[in-house]
């Protein structure tokens, strides 16, 4: 339920990164990130997940990105994606 | 040519704009309008997308440039029958005309959302459409609208769903919704504003800046996924289930407001004007134009010309400028043809 989802640190997320609001799901992320090659890495579902209050299995995630950066350069909304998942695991780590 | 007499049956934004520029082009166009006056379902609305532009400012010129051009409201065909390329028109007020040629400008029905049982309209409270919401834009006189803190849009009301008969996209909801998203959420600005689509087809100029604003500006939350159900909680609020289909999870969420994105249908009643001109329809209820490509403009049938919403869901601009079309292929076709002057007979 939506409802019940406590969204604290992804609000903080957010205003840390506004450019994450305009994410369209094009998936573009994913499809050029190494290690989702050979894990479930996907830029694109950590922040759907965040958002739907899933924080663990995001975090679980976010674990095996080596921050190479190659899904900034192709994001088509130009979203900062490296920068966002600095902030995540700063302010995820903090609770 | 100047007295060749063209009727324009509906007085919407097709209707009128066809008359305006057949008037300009020397010709004597008649509309021929059912309720009291022209602006068909611009009157209703209070913006426009993509940019929010006031409705009504683009109506008064419209109707302005309406001002004269012969017109009879409060009107209906009666009857139509045709002889030697002359149309014999037959009016409910007891009139009738002779005419070269006729355009129909006869628009769309909103859908009705109460066919979709499974979200609630007119059993749940909370529950409006896209008009509706435009309504209280206009007027802010709606009592079911009362500080919403959670406000849901539903796309594709009506359309692209077999259930109801309408496999077509209706092509303005996209933009609406967005449109209206971002209004309801500058006058809450507390609230939280989800739109239910299943693609945002922002196809037209502009539209895919209001994407982009929507999100960036407006903190608009779109969601890939249709809404399948609707109830309500024993506080009256409403909850909703959809499949976040970019997660492919199930989603439930309570909600303030629920506002249904009606697509556009043919217009109730055209069959019988259709009968008398022998025009079909294509299978989804539209006026079966004479091809899809050329003939935009024309019916099979010679004299009978088509202009907006009547063929096909269209936005404004669209609309316009086929209006604008239809006024030069209607041209065309009198000087063509070099046919003989009929005055009006009573």
């Amino acid at each position: 339920m939506m409802d019940d989802i406590d969204l604290e640190l992804f609000n903080k997320l957010e205003a840390l990164n506004p450019d994450i609001k305009t994410c369209m799901a094009c998936g573009l992320c994913t499809a050029t990130c190494t290690t989702g090659k050979f894990t479930d890495m996907s830029f694109r579902k950590v922040i759907l997940m965040l958002q739907r209050g899933k924080d663990k299995e995001a975090i679980e995630k976010v674990k095996s990105c080596m921050m190479c950066g190659k899904c900034m350069m192709v994001c088509s909304r130009g979203i900062n994606t490296r920068n966002i998942l600095l902030s995540i695991t700063r302010i995820y780590n903090e609770r | 040519m100047n007295e060749h007499k063209i009727l324009i049956i509906g007085g919407g934004p097709a209707g009128m704009e066809t008359a305006y520029q057949l008037k300009k082009l020397g010709l004597k166009p008649v509309i021929i309008e059912r309720s009291d006056k022209l602006g068909g379902h611009l009157a209703q609305w209070d913006r426009l997308f993509p940019a929010s532009d006031d409705a009504e400012a683009l109506l008064e010129k419209m109707r302005e440039q309406c001002i004269d051009i012969e017109k009879r409201l409060n009107t209906r065909i009666t009857n139509i029958t045709k002889e030697n390329n002359i149309f014999h028109v037959s009016l409910s007020n007891g009139n009738s005309y002779d005419a070269d040629a006729i355009v129909l400008c006869t628009g769309f029905d909103l859908f009705k959302a109460e066919r979709k049982q499974e979200y609630g309209y007119g059993i749940y409270n909370n529950v409006i459409t896209n008009a509706e919401l435009e309504h209280y834009f206009k007027t802010h006189n709606d009592e079911r609208i009362n500080e919403p803190k959670k406000i849901g849009f539903v796309h594709c009301v009506g359309s692209r769903d077999v259930k109801v008969n309408n496999t077509y996209c209706s092509k303005v909801c996209c933009a609406t919704a967005l449109k209206q998203a971002c209004e309801i959420k500058e006058e809450f600005p507390d609230s939280d504003v989800y739109c239910f689509y299943m693609d945002l087809r922002m196809f037209g100029k502009g539209y895919e800046d209001l994407y982009l604003k929507a999100q960036k500006d407006f903190d608009i939350k779109c969601v890939r996924g249709r809404v399948c159900e609707v109830s309500e909680n024993i506080e009256g609020k409403l909850v909703i289930k959809a499949e976040d289909t970019l997660l492919g999870t199930p989603m439930k969420m309570t909600l303030d407001l629920l506002v249904l994105m009606c697509g556009m249908e043919k217009a109730s009643g055209i069959e019988r004007i259709q009968n008398m001109l022998n025009i079909k329809s294509n299978a989804d209820g539209f006026i079966e134009t004479r091809d899809t490509f050329y003939g935009l403009n024309h019916t099979k049938e010679e004299g009978v010309f088509v202009a907006g919403a009547c063929t096909s869901p269209k936005t404004l601009p669209d609309t316009i400028a086929e209006a604008r079309a239809a006024a030069v292929e209607v041209f065309n076709y009198l000087k063509d043809n070099g046919q003989q002057t009929f005055s009006l007979r009573f």
